[in-house]
């Protein structure tokens, strides 16, 4: 177990497996990281690949499995563990500080008296061996993003890291700077250390990667070397195929009956592109958004009106339902009974007293028409798995005869027949004229389910037709044009 | 047989005040306003029901006291109001400004009984003593047991209605348990209810000082209040936050501290050993806060 | 001396304890902990040192104010810190019961009419020669000794904190504890550290309400400082000369009485006695400016 040898690997994570709460995040997923090579850990948004490097890292410890580092095992409880042992990690930019300069973010970590001489001196020194570059008295806070990713790649050499993790490092980076990066780290590996990019981003992987594993929902899909894929195969095993859902009806012919709410050149808070969107919501009609890294988040909320918006123009009809993410933190109150819940839903514009009566009673109604498996309609949400916790609030949301009903991942972390259920619900609410708009990562259940998919990218809002294949060429053809 | 009266009429007695902050306190707690101002605002009311009452009894007779309570309520509310819209508009911790009007009520009681309101002799540090129009009726002769007690049990009753039957009381409830739940799902106005939460709250608090004045002491007075608004909090979680339950817990409290000068008296056993008592109460609701994270104060039990 | 003097003595003397508490909590605010509790620690390091100071050393004393402080504000970590429950709460909670608990204590150790007992209190030691400076000498070097320890801390503190790596790393935990962690700091037991380095600071304070100015102990003679203490580092935008000088602005503020009173001015004292909590107002409204507060405070 602990005989060390030179064809051992950099890092080593075995079975690992990691819940949140009833969510599983990591299913016995195992990844071998190999020295003088650039690994890339490719998967969808929630695929579990920052989880798993998180664990690497320290920062989270697994429900079980076990890691080694050069062959020895390791318990990483803390990210100072995971620096002593060589590992060093680039996030996306949130373990910086903003309010330092440079030379303090880089002597994090250090101890006694702090000198900003020594610290511009580690600095000189590490950019003459590798020629980054920083001036150690600017502050982080000033710095674009190509500039913070260097220090962060400097901070992990000042700390003589051995293996460099780096989560999503070409989000933000021009194509110049792009092929600046993996210069370096090419120059790294080559000099015997080891790198793995977790990246989303194809094209970069195929281009400068030598080994590859795909995640999946939780669980390793594809494992190789790079040489040995194709496009088509990582595309197949990022995107997957869902477990067979029985379409009902078809979606073909539907009547739409007119706009219930637009957008015009709005511009929404989380887009730092700030451009101007424009898009149309017709009743009786399923639109489903497609984006990856939940781009589309605000403009989700921003049709459901809870979220705000920089410009343009929004109409919206009175009653829109709305059901998130988080079921947990912005749908229910943990500590509310079911009945209570459901008086949530107009809340803010009720009136007088409240017939608990009446409520219990459409609770029951609503319990018995969703086939939520409860006790009783005074139950606590925590009593409830998480498949009918997401039909009672599908029935909460519907219960108002909303024209519009807004969802963010309906079906994630739902079994087979809560989701089948749920897309009967929403055919069936389309079909009576409600406008449904929901969000998926699915592709397989966006054109299942959508009449129409508006596809959101880092340029533009496309309007596809529900068909898997084009989907998907719109999400990562527009890869391919900007930046890789 | 006329001591054990006594002591039991003394008690409720004691309690009465307690009895309405606490309902201050759990008014504001349950719609997730930490108000520890409940000690200031009850010394506003208690002022402006002296004012009221003093300068009104000769012009409006036996309704001074109706008057006097509302002018209470309204100095209340007024008093909370400044940590309202402090938080609202400046972010600021609610527990921190409201302690720091807590003396600054104090301090302006003292001002205002060794000045402009002191009696007229200009001897003791009080106001004049009400006239006997402006007080409230004595429930059992012979004892100090007043009609407060029953409005203090009467508005527990139509707070405890509030919460458990009418939309506004759910709205708080909903609000202190999960603002953002309250403003996802429930499209409620939080920052607006939390603010006419406090107002309340305020309110109530006024209420409370109001009573004290008319009903027991009959005049303002440095030190009128040994911590009623602080010994509220106490009562207030102690009750799960309940109204109903705020009654018990408040002639508990009555009782306890009742009960403690008695023994102080007797047996030379410090009266504040019941603040202890009561503050370890306080740290074991908030061991069990702690342990199952902010639900303590978002009590959702429709009662 | 001048009335200008006795105002300037005044200032400082009243400053003396806020700034105490206010630098205890500057470390621990840096470091992402608001702790409430600190009015309890001042009123633990009041009796702690009233007990302390009866064996007969002043300086014994102040052992009994810091140790009084320190077990209070480990209290708070625990609660906080270690199982972190909502820290707001649990330091309301914390200075509620050590105000009951002292009250108590006192009156079953000392009697219920609190009559007074001598302890040594700390006079004032002048500096040869800074005492004799103009205007400023005697209202700074003519003070009881632990004022001047304070003067050695506020610097001792300012340069620690900006001028040694886990000065360094006590800020990053305030800014963002979860960017400290993943830098390899950790944050944890930094903030620990300097919640208990604020208790004692404040413990201090307490001692010096009782041992170095009033003599005696009384029920609630913190009067609500460990609140107005935070207000300081408000003010003072969390940096130890800044939480310095306004604790000097809060102690004059104190003092204008004695000057109105000297000048035969006949504003109502309730008004100065008020003018502190008035003044926390306006400091905590961030009449000085809020946005320089350490990004990761009380989350």
């Amino acid at each position: 177990m602990t005989v060390s040898n030179a064809t051992d690997n950099a890092l080593e994570l075995r079975e690992i497996t990691k819940r949140f709460g009833s969510v599983i995040a990591l299913d016995d997923v195992s990844l071998a990281v190999r020295h003088g090579r650039i690994t890339a850990l490719l998967g969808e948004n929630g695929a579990g690949k920052t989880t798993l490097m998180r664990i690497a890292f320290g920062m989270i410890q697994p429900d079980a499995g076990w890691i080694s580092v050069n062959g020895v095992r390791k318990k990483l409880a803390s990210p100072s563990d995971a620096i002593a042992a060589g590992i060093g990690m680039v996030h996306q930019q949130f373990s910086l500080i903003p309010a330092m300069t440079v030379a303090e973010n880089v002597a994090l970590g250090g101890h006694g008296k702090y000198s900003a001489g020594q610290a511009v001196a580690t600095l000189s020194e590490i950019a003459e061996r590798t020629g980054l570059k920083l001036d150690p008295l600017a502050r982080v806070a000033d710095l674009g993003s190509a500039d913070r990713q260097k220090l962060e790649i400097l901070r992990t050499l000042a700390h003589d890291a051995k293996l460099i993790i780096l989560d999503e490092p070409t989000a933000a980076l021009t194509p110049k700077d792009v092929a600046e990066l993996f210069r370096q780290l090419k120059s790294f590996v080559s000099g015997g250390g080891a790198v793995v990019l977790i990246t989303h981003k194809l094209a970069d992987a195929q281009e400068h990667a030598d080994d590859v594993t795909v995640l999946r929902r939780g669980r390793v899909v594809l494992s190789a070397r790079m040489s040995e894929t194709t496009r088509d195969s990582l595309v197949e095993a990022m995107l997957g195929v869902s477990p067979d859902i029985e379409s009902a009806e078809s979606n073909r012919d539907f009547i739409s009956a007119g706009p219930v709410a637009s957008l015009e050149a709005v511009v929404l808070p989380d887009d730092p592109h700030r451009r101007p969107v424009d898009l149309q919501i017709n009743a009786g009609e399923i639109l489903g958004v497609a984006a990856l890294d939940g781009a589309a988040r605000s403009l989700l909320r921003a049709l459901a009106n809870r979220s705000p918006l920089l410009a343009g123009r929004i109409h919206l009809p009175s009653r829109i339902g709305f059901v998130p993410e988080n079921r947990k933190d912005e749908a229910l109150i943990a500590d509310f009974s079911l009945s209570e819940n459901l008086a949530l839903a107009n809340a803010g514009s009720l009136h007088g007293t409240v017939d608990w009566n009446t409520v219990r009673e459409d609770t029951r109604r609503i319990i018995s028409d969703f086939d939520v498996r409860t006790s009783s309609s005074e139950a606590l949400p925590a009593q409830l798995s998480g498949g009918n916790q997401q039909r009672f609030v599908l029935g909460r949301e519907l219960s108002g005869n909303p024209s519009m009903l807004v969802l963010e991942n309906p079906t994630q972390g739902l079994d087979v027949n809560a989701a089948i259920f749920v897309h009967e619900r929403l055919r069936q609410a389309r079909n009576e004229g409600t406008a449904v708009v929901f969000y998926s990562s699915d592709l397989e259940e966006l054109a299942d389910l959508s009449d129409r998919v508006a596809v959101v990218t880092r340029t533009a809002v496309t309007l596809v037709s529900p068909d898997r294949d084009k989907i998907g060429q719109a999400l990562l053809g527009t890869l391919e044009k900007d930046g890789s | 047989m006329g001591a054990e009266l006594a002591l039991l009429t003394d008690s409720l007695v004691r309690a009465t005040p307690l009895i309405i902050a606490g309902l201050a306190v759990a008014l504001a707690f349950r719609g997730g306003v930490f108000n520890i101002g409940a000690e200031g605002q009850l010394l506003a009311g208690a002022i402006a029901a002296t004012a009221v009452s003093l300068a009104g009894a000769p012009v409006f007779g036996r309704a001074v006291v109706l008057i006097a309570l509302i002018a209470a309520s309204l100095a209340g509310a007024l008093w909370a109001g400044i940590a309202a819209e402090l938080r609202r508009r400046f972010h600021v911790l609610e527990i921190i400004s409201t302690i720091m009007l807590n003396f600054i009520a104090i301090y302006f009681v003292s001002f205002l009984v060794r000045g402009p309101l002191q009696e007229p002799t200009h001897i003791y540090p009080q106001t004049e003593s009400l006239d006997t129009v402006a007080r409230l009726p004595v429930l059992l002769p012979e004892t100090r047991l007043h009609f407060g007690f029953v409005l203090a049990v009467g508005l527990a009753v139509f707070l405890s209605w509030i919460f458990r039957r009418t939309a506004m009381g759910f709205r708080i409830r909903a609000t202190g348990a999960s603002p953002l739940v309250a403003r996802m799902a429930g499209r409620i106005d939080v920052s607006r209810t939390s603010f006419l939460v406090f107002l309340f709250s305020g309110a109530l608090a006024g209420i409370a000082g109001g009573i004290e004045v008319t009903g027991l002491t009959f005049a303002l007075y440095e030190n009128l209040s040994p911590g009623y608004g602080y010994t509220a909090i106490a009562v207030a979680l102690i009750a799960g936050l309940n109204p109903l339950g705020v009654i018990a817990s408040g002639i508990f409290f009555g009782v306890l501290e009742t009960g403690a000068i008695a023994l102080q008296r007797e047996f030379g056993v410090p009266s504040s050993i019941a603040s202890v008592i009561e503050a370890v109460f306080i740290l074991a609701a908030l061991t069990l806060t702690a342990v199952r994270g902010r639900q303590l104060l978002g009590r959702a039990s429709a009662s | 001396m001048s009335a200008f003097e006795t105002f300037l003595e005044g200032a400082v003397r009243t400053a003396t304890p806020l700034g105490f508490a206010a630098l205890g909590e500057t470390v621990a605010e840096r470091s992402g902990v608001i702790n409430i509790g600190l009015e309890g620690a001042i009123i633990a390091g009041a009796f702690g040192g009233f007990v302390a100071a009866g064996s007969g050393s002043v300086w014994l004393g102040f052992a009994g104010s810091m140790v009084a402080g320190i077990l209070v504000a480990a209290l708070f970590a625990i609660f906080a810190i270690r199982i972190r429950a909502d820290q707001i709460i649990t330091g309301t909670a914390i200075s509620l019961l050590c105000l009951g608990l002292t009250a108590t204590l006192y009156q079953q150790m000392y009697g219920a009419t609190g009559a007074a007992l001598s302890i040594p209190t700390m006079s004032a030691m002048e500096l040869p020669l800074l005492s004799s400076i103009p205007l400023f000498g005697r209202a700074l070097f003519a003070q009881p000794a632990i004022a001047y320890l304070l003067y050695i801390m506020i610097p001792l503190i300012w340069w620690w904190m900006y001028r040694t790596y886990e000065g360094l790393a006590l800020r990053a935990t305030g800014e963002d504890p979860r960017a400290a962690v993943a830098a390899g700091i950790p944050a944890r037991k930094f903030q620990t550290m300097s919640v208990l380095f604020g208790g004692a600071m404040g413990g201090i304070a307490g001692g010096v309400l009782v041992i170095a100015q009033a003599g005696s102990f009384a029920e609630g003679i913190s009067a609500g400082r460990g609140f107005i203490a935070i207000a300081i580092v408000v003010l003072g935008r969390w940096h130890p000369l800044g939480v310095a000088a306004a604790a000097l602005i809060f102690g004059a503020a104190s003092a204008l009485q004695y000057f109105f009173q000297a000048l035969g001015w006949p504003v109502p004292y309730q008004l100065f006695l008020a003018l502190p909590y008035v003044l926390t107002l306006f400091g905590l409204a961030g009449i000085a400016g809020r946005a320089v507060a350490p990004a990761g405070l009380g989350r």
